[in-house]
């Protein structure tokens, strides 16, 4: 079959929704769109994990340490989810590792901003990861199989991480001034974060009409944002909190929420390795890889040696 | 690059529940059989999802080659008589 061909026999594939397979023909950039996305999709998990571990030793109960342990159990979970199915396209798990370790990979601009109070544990939960779950639904259907195997796991424990951090500033709007404050100060803070989590506008975005093409995206980043928007500024009254943005305000005609300008100075600031927290994030994460060496090593080494030891008896 | 010494991968199986097949649902890396089945444990059935779980070094894995798949299944193509909706019977049969 000529590349042509070829190329032609992908596209109808991916046309009438026939999943594309690791073995199967797929073109290079396809590759590589899917092993950065799903490379950094699982990055922005495992380096998601740090903000929050750094609140579980002073969770206010042990529900509260239980389900935050468990929760930050699944990103972990969930990176290797993804790790495993970018695999599947030919690029090692070290690879991908270095990748991050040196910069080269990025992840979610999100987690290089600090958790400054229990409540950015409720915050981080509904807004992030409700930004999140909104960008991974569509996922589930994406061409490449493993990807969207991956994804519908993933989505499926990712509800209970919303529930449980809305259920924690349900809580904290019920409370003393005080905490109340506090809810307030960490919506304030992850709000406008959350809602740069969808990328560029569209009409800054220019990979996203071939993603679609593909079927690796099946909405645009402003129109996910905006989904988001709508269900957030509802969601908001239950808490009897507000989002800060002065020119939130429904707008009857569209049937949506018109909302203020986003800072995209501040994006790729962040994206460029400027947020507050972007170089404690990396040191953590190569600090674990090499502390953990002799771990990876020893274990290698128990296994080869026990393999020698059966080899020798059924000699 | 590689590093010299990675943990091999392993594709994971998991039963669901009793009497029902061992399935596919991904792969690890580990350093051995054992570890693997821990590994499968903690990534794999933290919900409860599993009852068994098998592990297969992927090395060990043969697949078929979906290049080949219009001529390596053709023989089936052309045999509907191996359906039972082949044959032609009338509707007062029962039980059939």
């Amino acid at each position: 079959m000529t590349s042509a061909a070829a190329e032609r026999n992908f596209q109808d594939k991916v046309d009438q929704d026939i999943r594309i397979e690791p073995k199967d023909w797929m073109p290079e950039a396809y590759r590589k769109t899917l092993v950065r996305q799903m490379s950094q999709h699982a990055h922005s998990e495992i380096v998601g994990m740090l903000p929050e571990a750094n609140w579980i030793t002073r969770a206010p109960s042990l529900r509260r340490k239980a389900t935050l342990i468990a929760k930050v159990q699944d990103e972990a979970g969930h990176g290797l989810y993804l790790y495993a199915a970018a695999e599947t396209l030919g690029t090692s798990r070290d690879e991908m590792i270095d990748q991050l370790h040196s910069g080269k990979a990025k992840y979610s601009s999100i987690f290089n901003y600090p958790t400054l109070t229990w409540a950015d544990m409720g915050a981080i939960g509904w807004l992030v990861d409700g930004a999140a779950i909104m960008n991974q639904v569509p996922l589930c259907r994406a061409s490449y199989g493993p990807y969207a195997r991956a994804m519908v796991r993933i989505c499926k424990e990712e509800s209970f991480h919303q529930r449980q951090g809305f259920e924690i500033l349900l809580v904290l709007s019920r409370g003393s001034a005080g905490q109340r404050r506090m809810c307030q100060d960490a919506i304030d803070r992850w709000w406008w974060p959350s809602v740069m989590m969808f990328g560029p506008n569209d009409d800054a975005s220019p990979n996203t009409a071939q993603s679609m093409q593909w079927k690796i995206k099946r909405f645009t980043n402003d129109e996910l944002r905006q989904r988001f928007i709508d269900i957030c500024a509802e969601q908001i009254k239950l808490l009897g909190m507000t989002l800060p943005d002065d020119r939130l305000v429904w707008n009857e005609e569209r049937g949506h929420y018109d909302f203020g300008p986003i800072d995209w100075e501040e994006f790729r600031n962040v994206l460029n390795g400027h947020g507050p927290c972007n170089k404690e994030r990396i040191e953590a994460r190569v600090q674990a890889h090499v502390e953990g060496a002799w771990v990876r090593e020893a274990a290698l080494a128990h296994a080869r040696k026990n393999s020698v030891l059966k080899t020798e008896e059924a000699a | 690059m590689m590093e010299k010494d990675a943990w091999p991968l392993w594709e994971i199986f998991i039963r669901s529940k009793q009497g029902l097949d061992h399935k596919h649902v991904g792969s690890l890396h580990a350093a051995d059989a054992a570890m693997a089945i821990e590994n499968a444990r903690d990534a794999y059935t933290r919900r409860m999802e599993g009852v068994s779980i098998w592990v297969v070094e992927s090395k060990y894995v043969h697949a078929s080659n979906p290049d080949d798949s219009g001529s390596f299944y053709d023989p089936a193509n052309d045999k509907i008589y191996r359906h039972p909706t082949f044959y032609d019977l009338p509707d007062e049969l029962k039980h059939m």
